[in-house]
């Protein structure tokens, strides 16, 4: 309350005419800088995470990475500057003397991600029409049976791409998560993380201009 | 005593609803605060679409400075109720024979950011009083084969706390191989399945573009 009612005692004294009034400016001048510096070291927007699975590392020698079929495969190797380096099928390592070219991309719309969605079609309108319907309330189901909806769908897919991610080591972590991201947003149902072959190094210098590493590095 | 004259009067006007509103906003922001807390190393991280908040709790930070540093912070600033810090603290300090004492384990459960100390110099570090001395001690945990102390406070963390969940947090411009390296380092401990830590940014997909 900004004014401060003063009772009058016993009549003796003369009653004031105006009840001391109380300044409050410095008071506000003081809320504001208070309110002006909570406001800007709160962080607002908490961070993110996002989650990502590895499989597990082949220890057994005998063991043998599960074998994918080479038509279907998509290999996509971050290369320096915030460049993409893709090819698709395989690459034997016997035919060092004769790589295939890779070919370079961005990481802007119209580049990785066009790619990606070109080849993802039928499981990203699969699920682009589920959370239509969704939204739409075609479908009555529970927010939390959503996530794992769209990943039986995922699982279910067999025509999509199996992108295989790689890093030269000129790549740094903010490509990394880039292209993780870019994964999520495309609906990509298989995209393992692995080890950059040596002949695929060689195949994004020859691309990238660099002059070879003379110790090619075997994993 | 003299009268005071009193000047004669300006228009009055009531500031209490302002104070009011102030007063409100002020409570808000007090009560949903969350202090950031100044990092051993500046870290931008990178936006990705993902939604999930990161978790509160029973978490392990690793923070990959863009100098290829690495440091790490458990549960997110101070310490929570069940008080896993001290002891993964002494079981780190069993297998390299340094015994930390009551202070220090104090210490180690207050400190509110991430940590970059070798446990070799822990002891040193915890006693040191001054921020800006402490800083010196920040060189990174140490993660080669020979010495892979990184490793081992993963495996005690895990120990101690068995739903611990681990987090990356790094730079854009963290060069690859310390990633790889961090990646491989938890693969090898069977730590399968961990968080990106990342901002969040929006990302548009034109359907019908996609549908022709």
């Amino acid at each position: 309350m900004a004014e401060v009612i003063v009772e009058e005692k016993g009549g003796k004294k003369k009653a004031k005419k105006h009840p001391p009034r109380l300044d409050m400016t410095p008071m506000v001048d003081l809320m504001c800088l208070l309110i002006t510096f909570f406001m800007l070291t709160t962080a607002l927007s908490k961070p993110k995470v996002m989650d990502i699975t590895l499989p597990d590392k082949l220890t057994d020698p005998n063991q043998k990475a599960p074998l994918i079929a080479a038509s279907r495969t998509l290999n996509i190797i971050l290369g320096p500057e915030n460049k993409i380096y893709w090819y698709p099928g395989t690459v034997k390592p016997e035919d060092y003397n004769n790589l295939p070219p890779v070919f370079e991309t961005d990481f802007s719309a119209t580049g990785i991600r066009q790619l990606l969605l070109d080849r993802n079609r039928a499981l990203f309108r699969k699920i682009a029409d589920f959370k239509q319907q969704v939204i739409s309330g075609k479908i009555n189901i529970s927010q939390d049976s959503t996530e794992s909806a769209i990943r039986k769908l995922k699982t279910d897919d067999d025509t999509g791409p199996i992108v295989l991610i790689k890093a030269y080591k000129k790549a740094n972590y903010g490509n990394f998560v880039d292209i993780l991201d870019e994964m999520n947003i495309c609906g990509i149902a298989r995209c393992p993380f692995v080890d950059i072959a040596w002949y695929e190094e060689r195949m994004v210098e020859a691309a990238a201009g660099i002059a070879a590493t003379t110790t090619a590095s075997s994993n | 005593m003299p009268k005071i004259k009193l000047p004669t009067k300006t228009p009055h006007i009531d500031m209490t609803p302002m104070v009011d509103t102030f007063a409100v906003v002020l409570t808000f922001l007090l009560l949903t605060t969350t202090m950031r807390q100044p990092e051993p190393a500046n870290v931008d991280t990178p936006f990705s679409i993902s939604e999930t908040p990161t978790p509160d709790f029973n978490s392990m930070t690793f923070l990959l400075s863009p100098d290829g540093k690495v440091f790490m912070n458990f549960d997110n600033g101070p310490d929570t109720i069940l008080k896993f810090r001290p002891k993964i603290l002494v079981e780190m300090g069993k297998r390299y024979g340094i015994e930390f004492n009551e202070f220090e384990q104090r210490e180690f459960e207050k400190y509110p950011s991430s940590m970059g100390v070798p446990i070799t110099q822990m002891k040193e570090f915890l006693n040191t009083k001054e921020a800006a001395g402490r800083k010196n001690f920040q060189t990174g945990i140490p993660m080669d084969s020979a010495d892979n102390q990184l490793a081992m406070w993963i495996q005690y963390a895990r120990t101690v706390n068995p739903n611990i969940q681990a987090c990356i947090k790094g730079d854009s411009k963290t060069e690859f191989p310390v990633v790889k390296r961090v990646l491989d380092i938890l693969q090898e401990l069977n730590v399968k399945r961990y968080s990106l830590i990342t901002n969040l940014e929006g990302a548009k997909i034109n359907l019908e573009e996609i549908q022709q």
